[in-house]
This record gives C-alpha cells, sequence and structure tokens, in this order.
C-alpha cells in the first residue's frame, strides 16, 4: 500500500484490520486528521465525532486482541448523512429548524452497521432537508467540489461524497429520493448505489418523500457499496469476505434509452458516456437500444409526487417557523401545499405505466447504461447552466436522468466515468431489474475496471 | 379546476401571505400539471402491455445461488 490509509477501500483493509496489521484507532486518526485540515473551506461535515469515534475505535481494537472480528467491517471509518439518526447525537437535517434535537436511538441501518463493528465518525453536511440537489441550501454553509471548491459537489448527499473522495471517511451512507446519492457521487467521483425501493428500512431517517426515499451506500468502489448495502439489509451472507463477483462483462447486455435521456447532454459529458460504452463494447459487453416511451413525462409526474408528500412532513413545522427554513427551502415546501389532490392521483397512475416502461426496456437486456447526471458539477449558487449553447435550470438539469427510477423503484447505481478536460468528474449509471439489486451490482462490478480504466 | 384558475387562485394566495417569491415557482408548476394533464394516464395504463411475457419473466435469485458458497464465513 503505498497510498494513506485512509484512501484506501474496504476490501483493502478489512484484512489488515482483521489481522491486526492496522489499528481501527490509526485508520480512524487519519481519518479526523483529514477532516480538521480540510473541513472549514469544504465544509463535507456538521458533526465531527473526534473522541466518541477513537472510543469506538479502541473498543474494536481491543476485540481484534481477543481474537474477535466482526467481519469486513470491523473497525472501519465511516460517515452519516446527518439525516440519519445516530444515538446520543443531533440529526440536525442541515436545517435551524431542529436546533436541539439529539436521536433517542439509532435508525435501523445505523445499527446494522454498528453491529457490523463500523466505526461513526461524524455526520455529514447536506441539502436542507434533502430537499435540493447543490448541497448550498443548508444552516451549516455551502458544500464544496474539492475537484474545484467553486463548484458544488452535487446532492443532497453532498458532504458524504466529499468526505469519501478527500479521506475524511473510507464510506459514507446516503439519501435518495430523486437521485441524492447517485448525483454526488457522479459529480464527485464515487460509486453510490440506490437499491430498490423498500428493500432497505428508513425508519429512523428524516423523510423527505416517504414513496420516494431509499437509504444507500456511497463508496470507493463497487465491492464496498455491495458489502455495505448487505449490511444494511442485514444480511448474514455479509459476514462472507470478498463477495463472489462472478458475472463477467462477456455477453453483459446494456440497454441504451437515448430518446429524452440523451436530448440535453453537455458535449464533454456526451462525449465521456460513448467512450464508456465503446470500451465496454471492447471488453465483451453487448449493447441494444431500448425506450422508455414516457419519460418525457418524468418530471412533471415527479414534482405532484414529491412536493405533496414532502409538504405534508413539513406542515407542523413551516406554520410554525418558517423563518428557520433556508429560503428557497421554504419556498418549495410551501409550492407543495398548493397542489390539487387530483393531480397527485394522476401522478400515481402515471407512475405505474413509467414503471411498466421500464420493465419492459429490462426485458430485452440485464441493465439500462444512460449517463447520471448530463453535466459536471456545476458552479455554486448557479440557478442556470449552459448545456451545449442553451441555457438550462441546474435543479431540472440534475434530476433529469435520476428521478425516473425513484417514481419506478428499480435499482440504479453511479460509477466514476472519466472526466472533463477541467477534471471535474462524470458518473456512468446502471439501472438494474426491481428487486434484483445484486445483479445489478453484479453488473456494476463487471462494468468498473473497464470505465475507471 | 382548470389551471389557469388554479394558478390564478394561488398567486393571489401568495400574495396576500407575503409570498411574492413563491409566484415564479407556482407558474413553473402550473407548466408541470400541462404537461401532466396532457397524458391520459388511465389510458396509457390500459394500453400498456406486460413486461414480462409469463415464459420470460424474470425470477429473483435465490440466495443461495447469487453466493454460492464460496468464501468461508468469518
Amino acid at each position: 500500500m503505498t497510498a494513506p490509509l485512509h484512501f484506501h477501500t474496504i476490501t483493502e483493509l478489512a484484512p489488515l484490520v482483521a489481522a491486526g496489521h492496522i489499528s481501527s484507532e490509526d485508520l480512524t486518526r487519519s481519518c479526523l486528521a483529514e477532516i480538521a485540515a480540510h473541513d472549514d473551506v469544504l465544509r463535507a461535515f456538521i458533526t465531527v465525532l473526534g473522541d466518541d469515534a477513537l472510543a469506538q475505535a479502541r473498543a474494536l481494537d481491543g476485540e481484534i486482541a481477543d481474537g474477535r472480528c466482526r467481519g469486513p467491517l470491523h473497525g472501519i471509518p465511516i460517515s452519516l448523512k446527518d439525516l440519519i439518526d445516530q444515538r446520543g447525537v443531533p440529526t440536525t437535517a442541515a436545517s435551524r429548524v431542529r436546533e436541539g434535537h439529539v436521536a433517542a436511538g439509532d435508525a435501523t441501518v445505523t445499527a446494522r452497521l454498528r453491529e457490523a463493528g463500523a466505526v461513526f465518525v461524524g455526520k455529514t453536511n447536506l441539502h436542507e432537508f434533502a430537499f435540493g440537489t447543490t448541497s448550498d441550501d443548508t444552516a451549516y454553509g455551502a458544500v464544496r467540489n474539492p475537484h474545484d471548491p467553486e463548484r458544488s459537489p452535487g446532492g443532497s448527499s453532498g458532504g458524504s461524497a466529499v468526505a469519501i473522495v478527500t479521506g475524511m471517511s473510507i464510506a459514507s451512507i446516503g439519501t435518495d429520493t430523486g437521485g441524492s446519492i447517485r448525483i454526488p457521487s457522479a459529480a464527485c467521483g464515487t460509486v453510490g448505489l440506490k437499491p430498490t425501493w423498500g428493500e432497505l428500512p428508513c425508519n429512523g431517517i428524516v423523510p423527505l418523500s416517504r414513496s420516494l426515499d431509499h437509504v444507500g451506500p456511497l463508496a470507493r468502489s463497487v465491492a464496498d457499496a455491495w458489502l455495505l448495502y448487505l449490511i444494511m439489509r442485514g444480511d448474514a451472507t455479509a459476514a462472507r469476505w470478498p463477495l463472489p463477483m462472478r458475472r463477467t462483462i462477456k455477453g453483459l447486455r446494456l440497454g441504451i434509452p437515448r430518446a429524452y435521456f440523451h436530448d440535453i447532454l453537455d458535449n464533454e459529458v456526451r462525449g465521456r458516456f460513448a467512450e464508456s460504452l465503446a470500451w465496454l463494447r471492447q471488453a465483451g459487453a453487448e449493447m441494444v437500444d431500448v425506450t422508455i416511451p414516457h419519460a418525457a413525462a418524468t418530471s412533471p409526474v415527479y414534482l405532484h409526487t414529491s412536493l405533496p408528500e414532502a409538504s405534508a412532513y413539513h406542515a407542523a413545522t413551516i406554520a410554525a417557523c418558517p423563518e428557520r427554513y433556508t429560503p428557497n427551502v421554504r419556498l418549495r415546501i410551501e409550492m407543495g401545499r398548493y397542489l390539487l389532490a387530483e393531480d397527485h392521483v394522476r401522478a400515481q397512475v402515471a407512475r405505474e405505466v413509467l414503471r411498466a416502461d421500464v420493465d419492459r426496456a429490462l426485458a430485452r437486456c440485464d441493465a439500462l447504461a444512460l449517463p447520471t447526471l448530463p453535466i459536471p458539477a456545476p458552479p455554486i449558487g448557479a440557478g442556470t447552466v449552459d448545456v451545449a449553447g442553451t441555457p438550462e435550470s441546474v435543479r431540472s438539469m440534475m434530476l433529469r436522468l435520476t428521478q425516473l427510477f425513484n417514481l419506478t423503484g428499480h435499482p440504479a447505481i453511479s460509477i466514476p466515468a472519466g472526466s472533463t478536460e477541467a477534471g471535474l468528474p462524470c458518473g456512468f449509471q446502471l439501472v438494474g431489474r426491481s428487486h434484483d439489486t445484486e445483479g445489478l451490482l453484479a453488473a456494476a462490478a463487471a462494468c468498473e475496471p473497464h470505465l475507471t480504466a | 379546476m382548470t389551471i389557469e384558475d388554479w394558478l390564478a387562485s394561488a398567486c393571489a394566495d401568495a400574495d396576500r401571505r407575503g409570498l411574492p417569491g413563491l409566484k415564479p415557482l407556482l407558474s413553473a408548476l402550473a407548466d408541470a400539471t400541462r404537461a401532466l394533464r396532457a397524458v391520459d394516464w388511465d389510458e396509457a395504463r390500459s394500453a400498456t402491455p406486460p413486461a414480462w411475457p409469463s415464459a420470460t419473466r424474470p425470477r429473483q435469485q435465490p440466495r443461495d445461488e447469487a453466493h454460492p458458497g464460496d468464501g468461508a464465513p468469518r
């Protein structure tokens, strides 16, 4: 190992920790040192659990010394998006609305990670209440992209992606309602998995839109994301390591949806995606064109689903203390209060149609392949960006290629796939069959070495 | 309620509540509602063929098949 400890994957670190070659305390100290060195600028963390994290690490080192290893996550420092409860720690949701809150218990996923031996180094910054895609509307200061601090890291799980890229934590847990795991993963260059809807429990996590919310991992590799997914699912197979990634790229059939999905793409993003497909084809993957006939309706259907669900959750606090929300998030919550019930119902019927569209496309292939983001990371605070000569809304661009799969519930993953000339990462998104998240992960693991080469 | 009536009523309420910044968002939401209503979703749902003809319907891999026993328990 030549890179510092805190830049390695769980896969690489797990056997070293288990054998006592490196201590969890040293690893945790390395991550905490990175936070101390860089977080004043990047603002990835809202709460840093320095002494508490070191105490957790020492206790886990003691178990190794006594001959007990809990599994591959034993002693590995990770972070939690500050929407996810950790016992005895505030869950701020990046909002002044939640000032004074301290979680009475762990979210179910937190408890499962704790049992598996994770060390929690802190709670990461996000777009307030996860209600945005840029991580700049937050009560704790805009999160900055480590590849260019004048740019957004994406969101809403922006702090989680930044923490991984900078070595502040080895992996992180985020949430995804319209793309909030995959968007920052693409913008920062990490792997981000949104499992099938409903697979991982969301109790103990502040909701945004309950029928669209997912919890999932951000990590440095598909293998790490797979491991964290299994642990959060409460699966005993997570104790087996390494995972048997049997799928090969040869014969993997990728469906390429072009209409709507390729209509508005930054030229460099388009170029990187075409290169990725060429590398995968050269490695033995097969490509087939597929269509999602009603994809153009994605954004209206999403709005008429997410806005009323979010407004219902916030109804009491938006009435009692509206001034405590950041201005943009407050307005979006207010907007949802005006939506008509009949249009919400229409949107739910539309979701059934979209779900069937995606199922039909997946009947012809193993996974859909498309860019994660149509643009590279936008400047912080920008309302519009130029895309191939046309000004486009940042918000609609950020959500354009991800939100469909929240509406339909299909599992989706973003994998790093090159970068622009300015060094901004691009993401390659794969979408799998419903209730076959492991099939998607196997396909992603097969593609991964050919995308990052 | 027509979208135009809805938008006029919503904007008037936003003004009454001292939230003029909401009006452009409501206008954008009205555009989205027009796009949503442009499709007869009940008709689209009825016209949607099944995704999986019974002969090709995928089954979820049983756990033991997905992880066929290699890698010793730790």
